[in-house]
């Protein structure tokens, strides 16, 4: 049986979800991967909601808004657009590839879009294989010996 | 009050009233070049001469500055007094033989030429020294001055060099009476604008049927503002109401709705090189053309060229700035109709014929296709193709027409020259520049292309995202007057909605600060697009402000400490979710 990746997807209450709305009122089929949460703005996104997504089984997280200039909420997409890239710097610290999380605009006519988007993001993930984080568990060991490892190389440097 | 007679009509004047002015209550014109009411009487031209009779005793006197003191009898027309004026005219001939209103004042008397010397042939300057004392006592600059003695007198700026004093206020022009003083421009510029309008005062009504109906001061062009002195306007003035004082004044209303109606702006056609527009005098601007046909225009409503004739051929040329990907991607809606009409307007006023260049001709609203019709009837030309080019005809080609607007007829697949002598552009309607600034402040969506959001298309079509503010007319996009009514008339009533309730209803769902948990750090106040978290500094934690807060979370997604609970999407909700649906 192939990998079936599991997808968390945050859309924003007005465009995104909308759109996610319409592709399923036209009766497009798209994978059932993509497990959507609706929020009411891109900008409610908390950059804890991806994090604890991919600690909790996530293989892939797609958040949409609306496309710039368009948020019902003024300017709440372009606080998501600033969070995004840290929190990616944030997911590549933690040793989880960057592309498994997707920011994307899409719009309440958007139905299409949103099923192509769903589908193509799906493949990709299938392509890269699970996230395997779950065994993964905190070691407070782990950072004592950061900290002897870097006394360590202070040492070696004198 | 003293009784005299002006050609032994009786009058009553005040002592020490000029003979000028007692003859112009009577109505006896007294011919005059160097006086001005609003100067002091120089006499020096000597044309307003009379003779006073008191007793035995005749006197030949200035009538602008001579004062009635006693009852004496003024004889203005006498064979003596108009001897006399025919000899002063015939010096002043001799001086500023160039003077037309000279010539036209001897003329009158009979005089066609002088028996003097002509010194200087060109010369039109009398020495009146209106406009030195124009300058120094109306305007308090004292740019200019009189130079030399006796024959070589004259008229100068100090050393006659560029006066630094000098504002080019142009009162020393306004007030020579032979037109010596003339105001140039350095470079020559086409005011496109005024060609339209006519040129306007530093004092005028801003348009004939304003309201208030009342002259303002443009104080960036008033004398009175650069040197504090003319104050002309209000010596005219009977009634006093000239105020120097008055300025723009800042009011703050307090409201329990606001109605957005801030229309829009007409697009700049300047840009678009290929039309021409402010080079070619005879390519308007749609508002510029609907100017001319007013009728309170300076042109009294007639269509005319820049020469004052009459057009033989006008184009309109529809979607200049709309429907362009360069520009405005959208289609400004009311245009199609308004060039409609134009041509109505031009078939009616004028014999020219008519060309409308559009793309697809929308006449979407009531009647307006029967309108179309009609049109058509009149035997206006429609080609479908925008019009690409406006350069001015070549000579074996201005017969029909003074200007060449190259299009493409779709229709017939061709290119086509269509020789015209006025073309109207019909440009889009813009958003206002500062539209960001007005969105931003009354916290309501604005699109890309700067029309403000509506809170739904069709459900919604006059509220905004925030309550209480509501939108009318085209600032919320293109549209026509019955439409822009039908907004406006709509808002009204969702604001008497609110007026009548007496209490806003608020959705359940906004965000709440948990004040044991929040830091002060201020993070969110920032964030909030709709500015309803402030910060309490006898507290020292931030507040939310619920009837102002769209729950949209940013601020709950930003804050570090979690203290900010998103109602209906808390923390805790959308955790739970995230583990219930990857479980």
């Amino acid at each position: 049986m192939s990998f079936e990746p599991k997808i968390l997807g945050l859309l924003c209450n007005w465009c995104s979800y909308t759109g996610a709305d319409l592709a399923g009122t036209a009766r497009m089929k798209y994978p059932p991967n993509l497990m959507s949460v609706r929020v009411m703005c891109s900008g409610r996104v908390d950059p804890g909601f991806i994090l604890d997504a991919f600690r909790a089984g996530a293989d892939g997280v797609l958040v949409c808004g609306c496309h710039p200039g368009d948020c019902h909420y003024v300017e709440g997409n372009y606080k998501c657009m600033r969070r995004i890239p840290l929190t990616k710097i944030l997911l590549k610290e933690l040793g989880i590839n960057e592309k498994r999380l997707r920011l994307e605009w899409v719009s309440a006519s958007e139905g299409v879009r949103f099923k192509e988007l769903v589908e193509e993001f799906t493949e990709q993930i299938r392509a890269m294989g699970p996230l395997k984080l779950k065994d993964w568990k905190f070691d407070s060991s782990l950072l004592s010996d950061a900290s002897e490892q870097e006394g360590s190389m202070e040492s070696a440097a004198s | 009050m003293i009784t005299v007679t002006i050609d032994d009509k009786p009058i009553q004047v005040e002592e020490e009233t000029s003979i000028l002015n007692a003859a112009k209550e009577l109505g006896i014109n007294i011919p005059t070049l160097c006086y001005n009411e609003l100067l002091e009487p120089y006499a020096v031209c000597r044309i307003c001469i009379v003779e006073v009779v008191r007793g035995k005793r005749r006197r030949l006197v200035t009538a602008c500055n001579y004062p009635l003191r006693e009852p004496v009898a003024v004889y203005t027309n006498n064979e003596r007094i108009l001897n006399l004026r025919r000899m002063n005219l015939e010096l002043l001939m001799a001086q500023a033989p160039q003077a037309e209103v000279i010539q036209k004042l001897a003329a009158e008397l009979g005089v066609i030429r002088t028996r003097f010397p002509i010194a200087k042939p060109d010369n039109k300057c009398i020495l009146c020294g209106l406009c030195i004392q124009a300058c120094e006592k109306l305007v308090g600059v004292a740019a200019l001055g009189f130079a030399s003695r006796g024959a070589p007198r004259e008229v100068l700026t100090p050393f006659e060099e560029y006066s630094e004093n000098c504002i080019l206020c142009g009162a020393c022009a306004h007030f020579c009476p032979t037109g010596h003083i003339r105001m140039t421009d350095r470079e020559e510029a086409l005011l496109h604008s005024e060609l339209i309008l006519g040129p306007n005062k530093a004092i005028s009504i801003p348009f004939r049927q304003a309201i208030p109906n009342a002259p303002r001061i443009h104080t960036e062009h008033c004398i009175h503002f650069k040197t504090d002195g003319c104050m002309i306007c209000s010596k005219v003035c009977p009634k006093d109401c000239i105020n120097y004082e008055d300025k723009d004044e800042y009011e703050e209303i307090e409201a329990s709705a606001i109605i957005v109606a801030t229309g829009f702006k007409d697009f700049d056609p300047t840009p678009m090189k290929q039309y021409g527009y402010g080079k070619y005098p005879n390519v308007l601007s749609a508002l510029e053309f609907e100017q001319m046909n007013n009728a309170a225009s300076p042109t009294g409503g007639q269509i005319v060229l820049e020469n004052g004739k009459e057009p033989r051929s006008v184009a309109i040329l529809h979607c200049i700035g709309s429907r362009d990907e360069q520009h405005h991607k959208y289609c400004s809606r009311v245009c199609c109709m308004y060039a409609l009409k134009f041509a109505h307007l031009v078939k009616e006023k004028t014999s020219a014929e008519v060309y409308q260049l559009y793309i697809d001709m929308r006449a979407f609203g009531k009647g307006y296709e029967e309108f179309y019709q009609r049109l058509l009837d009149e035997g206006v030309h429609v080609i479908r193709g925008k019009g690409a080019e406006i350069i001015p005809a070549p000579p074996d080609q201005a017969g029909e027409g003074n200007l060449l607007v190259h299009c493409e007829d779709t229709l017939i697949s061709k290119f086509r020259e269509i020789p015209v002598d006025m073309v109207v552009l019909c440009t889009a309607l813009e958003a206002n520049a500062d539209s960001a600034d007005l969105a931003r402040k009354l916290n309501i969506s604005m699109g890309a292309d700067g029309w403000f959001i509506e809170a739904h298309p069709k459900l919604a079509p006059v509220s905004t995202t925030t309550d209480g503010v509501y939108l009318a007319g085209v600032c919320q996009g293109p549209k026509d007057i019955p439409d822009a009514v039908a907004q406006g008339s709509a808002a009204a009533g969702q604001v008497l909605k609110i007026l009548n309730q007496g209490e806003l209803f608020l959705d359940a769902a906004y965000a709440v600060i948990r004040e044991e948990y929040c830091s002060g750090c201020k993070i969110c106040n920032g964030l909030c697009p709709y500015s309803a978290i402030s910060f309490d500094e006898e507290k020292k934690i931030s507040v939310v402000n619920s009837a102002l807060c769209k729950a949209c979370g940013t601020c709950a997604a930003a804050c570090p400490s979690g203290a900010i609970v998103a109602r209906h999407f808390t923390d805790e909700q959308i955790y739970a979710q995230i583990e219930g649906i990857l479980a």
